[in-house]
């Protein structure tokens, strides 16, 4: 630990602070006035990518409390009950970090579809959440449309993460 | 760094997971419970982020409309020749507006008409499209001066028709729900007699007619404005026109541009402050009475 001049530290701290860097980056980013088609619900698709991809990869790197903090950040943003993508990222979190052992020797065409039912099922739990929290029966129709957007953008945020996991993210090369 | 022993550590680890999910549940039911934290939160942050977000919409506006970027130039012909045909019905429709703007002069002199006062207005930049998978807002930057009047409630017009109502304002930032919206009902009047609907939000492209009275459908075409019904909205403001959907159902096609906001002008009715909106307006309204009193 002596040994370990500043800038070192700085750097492994910095390659620590990546995967949540990204999460919250990414969320304030799809914000922004692109005015393209759908952009609101692209929001939590990023969202459970971003938590899956790191829960799986880089666990040590996304704690819970920052997998809360992402999902407080998510509801602020948009107008969902305050809360409740917290607890459906940190459900995510869980349930990834439970299946870690099996999930993470298989490769991408088996954690592609994982993670397609999974987003699938926090869409519904999301759809149900928001009904009975006060908004009245909600259209079914945008839990399929994200649905969607999760299963084809998945393989091109993963491209992405895979680059930032080996590159910015990786702790072991600090 | 603190050295903590290594069961303890595991145990922190451990517990760190279920803790964060109660507290997770908790502050639903405390967002549940009190609904005003949520928007003091949510507003806090949008007043962080404005300026945030301020500093990147110049920069993807000037891309988006072509100044200093060369795509604009390949259509200008074809645009140069759209337009001047436009011109030339536009003009043909101002003799016309000027003939009725008289003979509408006239008509109201005779009746000792009072036109209302002008409401008082701030005009913002779109920076950031806020909206959530069931919810449509943006959030609009005010100018650094702040306005004199109170924001909250205040109709988002953007230059052709209206575009919403704000439903959070901070001291930078103002949040607009949009006309389709899933929560958002106005009272609008139909074509030319007035009939009463009401508009109400799906969070598609083209918000629901309801309740038009079943003796007079809304006509395909007819004007949409607002109506002053429940004092919420200002009557005659114009909100959109009539559409049959393939479900040969009535929908509003909207005026305001909404895929594409880049300037809303907040416009606040101080007078008409309603009793029976569904957005509190709890400071708004001892100052509007207090300025009403004076008078």
């Amino acid at each position: 630990m002596r040994r370990q001049g500043l800038w070192r530290r700085l750097d492994a701290a910095a390659r620590y602070a990546v995967p949540f860097g990204t999460l919250v980056a990414g969320l304030v980013v799809l914000g922004l006035n692109f005015g393209l088609p759908g952009q609101a619900q692209l929001r939590p698709v990023y969202a459970l990518a971003c938590v899956f991809f790191w829960s799986l990869y880089r666990p040590s790197a996304l704690p819970a409390p920052a997998v809360m903090a992402g999902g407080v950040l998510l509801d602020l943003l948009g107008f969902s009950p305050v809360g409740l993508w917290a607890v459906l990222l940190l459900l995510l979190h869980g349930l990834v970090l439970a299946l870690r052992r099996r999930l993470v020797q298989r490769g991408f065409l088996f954690t592609w579809p994982v993670f397609s039912g999974l987003a699938a099922g926090a869409f519904v739990l999301a759809w149900g959440a928001q009904s009975l929290l006060g908004q009245g029966m909600l259209p079914l129709r945008p839990v399929l449309t994200q649905t969607g957007f999760s299963v084809l953008l998945y393989p091109a945020l993963a491209a992405l993460f895979i680059r930032v996991h080996r590159g910015p993210a990786a702790a072991e090369l600090a | 760094m603190i050295r903590l022993s290594v069961p303890f550590r595991q145990a922190v680890s451990r517990l760190t997971f279920p803790v964060m999910l109660m507290l997770s549940f908790g502050i639903v039911l405390i967002g549940r419970a009190d609904q005003g934290m949520s928007g003091a939160l949510r507003t806090g942050l949008d007043d962080v982020l404005a300026p945030v977000y301020g500093v990147f919409a110049g920069p993807i506006e000037a891309a988006e409309s072509g100044t200093g970027a060369i795509g604009h130039l390949f259509s200008l012909s074809a645009e140069n020749a759209q337009l001047r045909a436009e011109n030339a019905k536009l003009l043909q429709w101002q003799a016309v507006a000027m003939a009725l703007e008289a003979q509408n002069n006239a008509l109201k002199a005779t009746l000792n008409y009072t036109p209302p006062a002008a409401p008082a207005f701030s005009t913002g930049d779109v920076v950031a499209d806020l909206g959530g998978v069931y919810d449509r807002s943006v959030l609009v930057v005010l100018p650094p001066g702040g306005s004199s009047v109170p924001l909250m409630g205040a109709v988002a017009m953007d230059g052709r028709g209206v575009a919403g109502r704000v439903v959070e304002a901070g001291s930078r930032s103002a949040r607009v729900l949009l006309i389709t919206d899933i929560n958002s009902r106005i009272p609008v009047a139909l074509g030319a007699s007035g009939a009463p609907a009401l508009m109400a939000g799906t969070n598609g492209p083209t918000p629901a007619l309801l309740y038009w009275a079943p003796g007079q459908p809304p006509a395909e075409g007819a004007m949409v404005l607002t109506s002053a019904v429940g004092g919420a909205f200002p009557p005659g403001l114009p909100v959109g026109v009539v559409h049959y959907d393939a479900q040969n159902q009535p929908v509003v096609l909207p005026l305001a541009d909404l895929d594409s906001l880049r300037l809303l002008r907040l416009f606040s009715y101080p007078d008409n402050l309603p009793v029976l909106t569904p957005i509190p307006h709890t400071k708004a309204k001892p100052a509007a009475i207090v300025h009403h009193r004076k008078k």
